[in-house]
C-alpha cells in the first residue's frame, strides 16, 4: 500500500485537476450562452433566404441554373465542420463518424470524394485519413466572421461550377439542446427540392427582375444562400462545442471529486492503521519490561 | 392611411428589423426604389446605401445596408443584407476617417489593386454618410 505521504501528494495533484475542470466548465457555461445567442441572430437570414431561394426556384420553371439542376454523380465535395479544439467530449468524433459513413456510402456507389475541413479537428482529420482536401480553414475563434469561411466555401463552389464536384454536403454537429448534440449530413448544392408538405399553401409566382436577368440575381442569390449555410453551421457547431465541453468539464470535475473521496478513505484507513500498529507495538514493549 | 404590410430586413449576423411598414425606400442596383403596399414580386440587388422604412405611424427609421438583396412578395419584403446597421449606431466620425483615408490611398495611387479597393471604400463611406443624412434630415 502506498504510504500516507504519497497518498496526500495524490489527492493534491487531482485537486489541482478537479479546479481547472472546473473552470474550465464555468468558462464554457458563458460562452455557450453567447454562442447561443449568436446563433439565434443568424437563424433569420437563413431561413429567410432558403425562403426566397426555393420561391425563386419554384416559380422561375424555365431558368435552368447550375445550383438547381440535379447533375450525374461522379465526385462529391464533403465539408466536415469541427471544433478547433478539443476537450469536449465525443462531439467531434461523432461527426467523424458521420462523415466516414458518408464517405462509405459513395465509394459503394462508386463515387469519388473530396473534402473540406474547417477547424482544426477536422483538417488534422483528414490529413490522417488521406484524400483529397480542396480547402480547409481553422482558428475561426468564438465569433466567426463569414469573412473567415468564404475562402473555402468559394474554392468548393467554382470546383462545383466547373463540374469538378457534381454535388455538395455539409456535415456538422445540430444543437438539439444543451445536453444532445447530433451530426446531421445537409445538401448545399443543388437545391433539393422541397417535400410536397412544405410546398403545400403556397403558391409561386413569378418575379420581376431588376436588372432584368435572372440568371445574374440567382447566382447571387445562391452563392449568398451557400455561404449563410456553412456560416449557420460553423454558428451552431460552436454551440455545440461549448455545451459538449461544458457537459464533459462538469463529468470530468465530478469524476475527480469521486477519486479524491477514495483516495481520502485509503488515505485514512493507512493512518489509521499506522497509528493502531504504533499503539500495539508499545502496548508491547511496556508488555515486555 | 396607407396600407401596410409586413417587412424584415436580416442580415447575416442578426436580425435587425421586423414589423408592419408602409413604405420601405432603398437604393436598388439601378436607382432608388420605394416600395408601397401592392407591389408586384419583385427580386433585385440592393447597393450599399441607406434603407428608409415608414412604420404605420409614420414614423421613419433608417438602416445601412452594405449590399445584399431585396424581395417584395405579394404581402411582404425582406431585404437580406450582407452586413447591416441601425441608423443610430452609424459613427459619423469613423465614416469620415474612412473616406479621407480611401481619397488619400487613391491620391498615391501605387497599383491598381490599391485604386480599386480605394474606390470600394470611397462608395462605402459616401453610402454611410447618405444613411446618415438621412437619419439627421428624420429627426
Amino acid at each position: 500500500m502506498a504510504s500516507g505521504k504519497e497518498i496526500k501528494q495524490q489527492i493534491g495533484s487531482i485537486k489541482n485537476t478537479q479546479k481547472i475542470t472546473n473552470a474550465m466548465q464555468m468558462v464554457a457555461a458563458s460562452k455557450m450562452r453567447r454562442a447561443q445567442d449568436r446563433m439565434a441572430a443568424s437563424q433569420p437570414y437563413a431561413k429567410k433566404i432558403r425562403e426566397v431561394c426555393y420561391h425563386t426556384a419554384e416559380g422561375q420553371v424555365d431558368s435552368t441554373h447550375p445550383y438547381l439542376a440535379k447533375r450525374d454523380l461522379k465526385r462529391v465535395g464533403i465539408i466536415v465542420v469541427s471544433t478547433d479544439r478539443g476537450l469536449c467530449g465525443g462531439l467531434n468524433v461523432n461527426v467523424f463518424k458521420a462523415a466516414l459513413g458518408e464517405i462509405k456510402g459513395y465509394r459503394d456507389q462508386g463515387v469519388d470524394v473530396a473534402y473540406c475541413g474547417i477547424g482544426k479537428k477536422s483538417v488534422s482529420f483528414f490529413r490522417r485519413h488521406g484524400g483529397e482536401v480542396l480547402a480547409t480553414a481553422s482558428d475561426l475563434g468564438d465569433a466567426p466572421e463569414l469573412n473567415d469561411l468564404l475562402g473555402g466555401v468559394r474554392v468548393m463552389l467554382d470546383a462545383y461550377d466547373e463540374g469538378k464536384l457534381d454535388r455538395i454536403v455539409i456535415i456538422s454537429n445540430e444543437f438539439v439542446n444543451t445536453m444532445t448534440q447530433k451530426p446531421v449530413v445537409r445538401q448545399l448544392v443543388p437545391l433539393e427540392p422541397r417535400s410536397g408538405e412544405e410546398q403545400a399553401g403556397k403558391m409561386p409566382w413569378t418575379y420581376e427582375y431588376e436588372p432584368d436577368d435572372p440568371t445574374m440575381i440567382l447566382n447571387e442569390l445562391l452563392t449568398r444562400y451557400v455561404e449563410s449555410q456553412v456560416y449557420q453551421a460553423v454558428v451552431e457547431n460552436i454551440a455545440c462545442e461549448q455545451s459538449a465541453r461544458m457537459l464533459a468539464m462538469k463529468n470530468a470535475t465530478d469524476n475527480a471529486g469521486q477519486i479524491i473521496d477514495d483516495l481520502q478513505m485509503v488515505y485514512n484507513k493507512a493512518r489509521q492503521a499506522a497509528i493502531t500498529q504504533e499503539i500495539s507495538e508499545i502496548v508491547g514493549g511496556a508488555a515486555a519490561v | 392611411m396607407a396600407k401596410s404590410f409586413q417587412c424584415d430586413i436580416v442580415s447575416v449576423e442578426a436580425s435587425l428589423f421586423s414589423g408592419k411598414v408602409s413604405q420601405v425606400m432603398a437604393t436598388g442596383a439601378e436607382g432608388e426604389i420605394g416600395i408601397l403596399a401592392g407591389h408586384e414580386p419583385l427580386l433585385t440587388r440592393v447597393a450599399s446605401g441607406p434603407v428608409e422604412v415608414t412604420l404605420e405611424d409614420g414614423k421613419k427609421e433608417t438602416f445601412f445596408a452594405s449590399g445584399g438583396i431585396l424581395e417584395v412578395q405579394p404581402d411582404s419584403v425582406s431585404i437580406l443584407a450582407d452586413t447591416a446597421e441601425r441608423g443610430g449606431d452609424l459613427d459619423e466620425a469613423a465614416a469620415q476617417r474612412a473616406l479621407e483615408q480611401a481619397r488619400s490611398a487613391m491620391a498615391d495611387k501605387q497599383s491598381e489593386l490599391d485604386y480599386s479597393t480605394a474606390l470600394g471604400g470611397i462608395a462605402e463611406a459616401t453610402a454611410r454618410l447618405r444613411a446618415l443624412q438621412r437619419v439627421r434630415n428624420n429627426r
